[in-house]
């Protein structure tokens, strides 16, 4: 086992699948002699070559929208969004075309496309660049949606993801990049729509995915102190999503808590927390609650931007209100 | 307000050119096949037999027949937008598949699921039938990348072109400019046809265009551009196969603008009162099917009772097609969970 970061994890998992398959390539703004925005491609340039690595103009629609038609074909491109923001761009070749192929052909055409990127709330960069846009995606039946705050899993998930014959979007975080932990040498893939239990435990459910699972573990960490043992679920795939393992851990616990740094309307947060009410109303022993980012777009200012969004404190005392401990 | 637009040459070809009988009467059937197909539609619309959005090919029918007659659909690949039903004909697909998809039927092309915007063919190498304006063209840009990949990373001997009809309203997406720049970049095997059929739904070309003729356009993306006679099948023809040729030789995408007109309004909800009859008249008298047709009577190809036995064999096709499609299931309701994941 070997102890990287996740920016190498995803680097390491570009690697192998352009090894693998001469069909997969990767196209995005300066992903080739540039190294990557957030260097997540380094070296792929130099080892695989153009067309395989391609640094495309600023044209968000057009290069997507380029990668869907290759897939349509049975290329298997992997596109690299410089941010989920830019990508709002690009939105209607996802939605209204690499979502749609196969069911308005009746079958007949399959998109096998990776979409990738970060996408969520960094540090100092208002409210153009600092947006979660997750359920804008996860709404859409056609795509698949999945997420990783470990090395380990995000190298697993994008090696199933580029494999698989559906579109695919994968959120990343520019904060996570750095987040080192183990993983193994031998080759691995962790398949796309199975929850992880990131830490078990029977007084409460802390279900979350993508960056805020790290201040989960932490606030898990806490409440240990406190003398409260709580489960972490990790959602990882958004869609399809893994409801078997939120309800089998809320009937153990009977109590959960759902964390999402997207803001509260409509998001995957607020689906989850409603699929446990409708499903697991005889077990609960109080409300599900829901940390998510305040309802504004976000400020420059730190100190307003850290409150905006959910936080170690604020994943404590809903787990309090949930546990009556106030 | 003046537009302030270069010349360009029309290209077109005078006669027969140097067709054969057997070729030139193949054209002369499928156009006139689609232009049945099409009255057809209009009248089952009229029954209620088919719904929704129906955007009808009349007046356009020597687009689709005369490029698709060009390629080669073993290599080649064909992407258009909604008014789709003369280019799935023009590929090659059943009148049946498509008259059923029409009705919503599951033994349409897309199993009732597409519609009239949405007809598709993987075999034959047609993607769709796409619905959002222009959004087919960086897909088709795709589809190119795919035939330049085939070849230079993955050691293909023959890849061949894409050809990416739109209309002229869908020039002025980002869609199109997005993509013919990267086309130019990446040396793709790509042609642009831009139906120009004069209006983009209710609007007149020159109400919106900083130019009317497209070819223009070409230059700002360094690539060759060329205008065609719309309502002659055999200048089209006969331009789309010397555009392949290029595209193929020089590693080149290509911008053409196909004038021609429709003769239907936008689609079967739309009067069309935005224009002239007299507009209308003027273009029916140039009307492909008859052009070719006396084009072939001149070089005497053909007679007219000939050509009412052509017409008559599509009739019998069209109305077969009605038959298939009304004796044809529904969809079973729980095949909404089809198709939707691989």
């Amino acid at each position: 086992m070997a102890e990287i970061s996740i920016r190498d994890a995803l680097n390491q998992a570009l690697d192998e699948e352009m090894a693998r398959d001469e069909r997969v390539f990767l196209l995005g703004e300066e992903v080739g002699e540039y190294n990557g925005a957030y260097k997540v491609s380094r070296g792929l340039l130099d080892k695989y070559g153009a067309p395989r690595v391609l640094d495309t103009p600023i044209a968000e629609l057009g290069f997507t929208g380029l990668a869907v038609g290759a897939a349509t074909v049975g290329l298997r491109p992997v596109v690299e969004w410089m941010t989920f923001n830019f990508a709002l761009l690009a939105l209607d070749q996802v939605i209204n075309n690499a979502a749609k192929m196969r069911h308005m052909s009746g079958g007949q055409l399959n998109v096998p496309i990776v979409f990738r990127g970060p996408n969520g709330p960094a540090e100092y960069l208002s409210s153009q660049h600092s947006q979660a846009l997750q359920s804008l995606f996860v709404h859409i039946p056609g795509l698949k949606v999945a997420s990783y705050a470990t090395p380990y899993d995000a190298k697993g998930i994008l090696k199933s993801a580029i494999r698989d014959d559906n579109p695919v979007v994968l959120i990343e975080s520019e904060m996570a990049y750095a987040w080192t932990g183990e993983v193994p040498d031998e080759e691995y893939t962790i398949p796309l729509g199975k929850a992880d239990v990131k830490r078990e435990g029977s007084d409460i459910t802390l279900i979350t995915y993508s960056k805020p699972l790290r201040m989960v573990l932490e606030a898990a960490s806490e409440l240990e102190s406190m003398g409260v043992s709580a489960e972490v679920i990790d959602l990882r795939s958004l869609r399809p999503l893994d409801e078997q393992a939120i309800y089998a851990s809320v009937r153990k616990t009977n109590r959960a808590v759902v964390i999402d740094e997207s803001w509260p309307m409509a998001s995957v947060g607020s689906h989850v927390a409603w699929l446990i009410s409708r499903n697991c109303f005889d077990v609960l022993d109080a409300q599900v609650e829901l940390v998510c980012s305040e309802d504004v777009p976000m400020p420059y200012n730190h100190r307003m931007e850290l409150a905006v969004q959910p936080s170690v404190e604020k994943i404590i005392d809903a787990s309090k209100r949930v546990l009556y401990m106030e | 307000m003046a537009k302030r637009n270069t010349k360009v040459d029309v290209f077109t070809v005078d006669g027969v050119g140097e067709h054969k009988k057997k070729f030139l009467v193949e054209l002369l059937r499928q156009m006139t096949l689609i232009r049945r197909f099409e009255e057809k539609a209009a009248q089952m619309y009229g029954l209620r037999k088919i719904g929704g959005f129906c955007h009808l090919y009349n007046g356009q029918e020597a687009v689709a027949v005369g490029a698709i007659s060009a390629l080669d659909l073993k290599h080649d690949y064909v992407l258009t937008a909604y008014r789709d039903h003369g280019h799935a004909l023009a590929v090659g697909m059943e009148p049946n598949a498509i008259m059923a998809e029409l009705y919503g039927k599951i033994t349409g092309c897309s199993r009732g699921k597409g519609g009239s915007m949405h007809m598709f063919d993987a075999e034959k190498h047609f993607l769709g039938g796409n619905g959002i304006v222009g959004a087919q063209i960086p897909m088709a840009t795709g589809t190119a990348f795919a035939q330049m990949y085939w070849k230079k990373v993955m050691g293909e001997k023959q890849t061949g072109v894409t050809l990416c009809f739109f209309g002229d309203g869908a020039i002025h997406q980002g869609a199109f400019h997005e993509s013919l720049n990267l086309a130019a970049v990446w040396k793709l095997p790509v042609i642009y046809i831009v139906e120009n059929n004069q209006f983009g739904m209710g609007t007149a070309v020159h109400r919106v265009s900083s130019v009317e003729d497209f070819e223009i356009k070409a230059t700002g993306f360094d690539m060759p551009g060329m205008t065609i006679d719309g309502m002659n099948v055999i200048a089209v023809h006969d331009g789309i196969r010397k555009a392949r040729e290029q595209a193929q030789a020089d590693e080149t995408p290509i911008l053409i603008d196909i004038k021609t007109y429709r003769y239907k309004g936008h689609s079967m909800s739309d009067p069309a009162k935005y224009r002239t009859r007299e507009q209308l008249e003027q273009f029916q008298q140039q009307d492909p099917i008859l052009v070719l047709k006396a084009t072939m009577i001149d070089a005497k190809m053909i007679d007219d009772d000939e050509y009412k036995k052509i017409d008559d064999d599509v009739k019998k096709v069209v109305n077969e097609s009605v038959e298939f499609a009304e004796n044809s299931d529904e969809p079973p309701v729980e095949t909404m969970y089809e198709d939707i994941y691989a």
